[in-house]
């Protein structure tokens, strides 16, 4: 496996890189607190997958659509009915913590 | 008498409904399986016995009374990205800690519809990313093979391992699964089962963890392809809550065995022959090669030019829709909360204690590639190569392919915290390298057990179909079996 990895791996001259102060942006943008020591390690690790899809610029996708559906078929649609509801007590039933059919979370306005 | 928990599903139906067996008796055998065997190889992470009880009793009543159902009295695992009502459904992820869901997903609706019995539900990879069962929260699964001579602990591979394992070691009579590049065909070859990933829109996405939403498809893992065709037909589906069902006829899956694959054309693609791949994957393909030849198959070599682009692509899709999916879990509505002095800081220290390792590094990616600037160089550069994937395998049925072979996966399992793997995530990725073109181009796949390696581990070959056309794969799987044999491991758990 690890010759196969050696095939596919060689990194792109023209490669983007990632580097810490992207890293922590991007942990911001996806709402994920990360250690200093954990940025560090993800710096090497997006790289090393980056520079893994990077081989995707070769191709010539000259006229190409993007995938958009892989089935050929044209998305089902209902009635704009209500067919479902009154579950308050169900959709709050897993939530950590509630009140009366709320969810409650840490104050956002002051 | 022989052991019950040593039947197919096929066997176990015949004794079912001749009343040799009961279903109370052979969920009770399985139960004792599992009690016996679960500390050891960790393929279940709840097992729900008074359930499973309860839905033999019922069984064995409806049997009583005449009104079986093409599932009565089986009893199946279940994946844990499956929403089960009022039982433990956490996709293995810490961050969905005590959530059980107040419906069922359309999938094991199905399965209970026809009335199959639920023994409990299955480790796998977080949120299904992973090709080891190694990402669980729940700890790894220990596959029921072993090299010869040897005393390491093996992978059953991913993501779904527990089920795969479970259904090898006889710890249920099969298993659902679900597969986004290689999931259930490829813990299938690590444990000489079987397994197929139906067309995208055979079963119903509904009540299932979203990972990668236009990759994700569930299918079953058993332990031959006729259970594995009897399981399909009941978990397919045309549901109105998933707009990406499609509404086709069910076929019976099970009619198409023993049919013959005289004059079929099976297509060699050349781009699976990869550098530094084992001499043992190359003899099974050869192997396979010449069973459908001896069977009456054509044997055509075809090309398949963007195949090298699949796995490149594959990871920078998934992990885009896996971030948006996964933003749901935020502390708020369901799962595991951690305080924080704001809601954002909530969100991120919710987030960070929740998701594990693997999770993470797909939520960046995917943040990553959709992220201002860099959605046109990656994920519409990815989309785009997706479409060419798609249409060389169009080209290859046009000119008259009926099915496509090529090895399940590059190795045989390999061990549980490997080193080399653990250090570089890219190469793990590599497992899907036959797998995740079938995901991208939303086709039907099938991994059958073919031989054993040197070291005596299983292998699998894949058969790839056209779309909606998973007869002509069992009945190829089917030829496959029959002239390769079936796999069992030596029972030393």
């Amino acid at each position: 496996m690890a010759i196969i990895a050696g095939e596919l791996l060689i990194p792109s001259e023209n490669a983007m890189s990632v580097d810490l102060a992207t890293v922590k942006r991007v942990a911001r943008l996806a709402r994920l607190a990360v250690s200093e020591e954990e940025a560090n390690r993800m710096v090497g690790e997006l790289n090393g997958i980056i520079d893994f899809v990077e081989q995707l610029s070769e191709v010539d996708v000259t006229g190409i659509e993007p995938m958009t559906s892989v089935t050929p078929m044209e998305m089902r649609k209902r009635q704009d009915a209500v067919t479902d509801g009154d579950k308050a007590d169900d959709i709050v039933a897993n939530a950590p913590e509630t009140d009366r059919n709320f969810f409650l979370v840490p104050k956002v306005v002051e | 008498m022989t052991e019950l928990t040593s039947l197919t599903i096929a066997e176990a139906r015949d004794k079912l409904t001749s009343k040799a067996i009961t279903a109370v008796e052979l969920t009770e055998a399985y139960l004792g399986a599992i009690d016996a065997a679960n500390a050891t190889i960790n393929a279940y992470i709840t097992v729900t016995p008074d359930k499973a009880r309860a839905m033999a009793k019922a069984s064995d009543e409806r049997i009583a009374s005449g009104k079986a159902g093409a599932l009565e009295g089986i009893p199946l695992g279940i994946k844990d990205l499956f929403a089960t009502e009022g039982v433990h459904t956490q996709a293995c992820s810490h961050i969905l800690d005590g959530f059980q869901p107040k419906y069922e997903s359309t999938v094991t609706q199905n399965l209970w519809d026809d009335g199959a019995v639920m023994l409990g539900k299955l480790n796998m990879d977080e949120f299904a990313m992973g090709s080891s069962n190694e990402t669980s929260y729940y700890g790894p699964v220990i596959n029921p093979w072993k090299a010869e001579g040897s005393n390491q602990q093996l992978v059953p591979g991913g993501s779904s391992g527990g089920s795969a394992a479970a259904v090898a070691a006889h710890l249920c009579a099969g298993a659902t699964a679900t597969d986004t590049g290689g999931s259930i065909r490829q813990p299938a070859a690590f444990t000489g089962t079987v397994g197929i990933k139906p067309t995208y829109g055979r079963c119903s996405r509904w009540g299932t963890v979203a990972f990668a939403s236009s990759l994700d498809q569930a299918g079953p893992i058993a332990r031959d392809v006729r259970d594995a065709a009897i399981l399909l037909k009941s978990m397919a589906s045309v549901d109105a809550k998933d707009t990406t069902s499609v509404d086709l006829p069910i076929p019976d899956y099970e009619a198409a065995l023993g049919q013959s694959v005289k004059g079929m054309k099976i297509g060699i693609p050349k781009e699976y022959r990869v550098d530094g791949m084992p001499e043992d994957i190359e003899k099974l393909w050869q192997k396979g090669i010449a069973y459908l030849k001896d069977a009456g198959a054509e044997i055509v070599d075809i090309t398949l030019p963007h195949t090298k682009y699949a796995l490149p692509a594959y990871y920078i899709v998934a992990p885009a829709e896996a971030s948006s999916n996964l933003a749901r879990y935020d502390g708020v509505r369901y799962g595991l909360r951690v305080d924080g002095k704001d809601i954002a800081d909530m969100y991120e220290k919710t987030r960070a204690a929740g998701f594990g390792t693997e999770v993470k590094r797909r939520i960046m990616i995917g943040t990553y590639v959709l992220s201002a600037g860099y959605y046109d160089a990656y994920y519409l550069q990815a989309q785009k190569v997706r479409t060419l994937i798609k249409r060389d395998f169009e080209l290859a049925f046009h000119a008259g392919v009926d099915a496509i072979l090529t090895p399940a996966t590059p190795s045989s399992a390999f061990g549980i915290a490997d080193e080399a793997l653990a250090a570089d995530p890219v190469a793990m990725y590599l497992n899907d390298i036959f797998t995740v073109t079938v995901n991208m181009a939303g086709l039907p796949g099938v991994a059958v057990p073919a031989g054993l390696d040197a070291k005596g581990l299983p292998l699998g070959l894949q058969l790839i179909g056209k779309p909606f056309e998973e007869e002509t794969l069992f009945r190829t799987a089917h030829v496959i079996e029959q002239a390769a044999g079936k796999f069992t491991p030596a029972k030393w758990w």
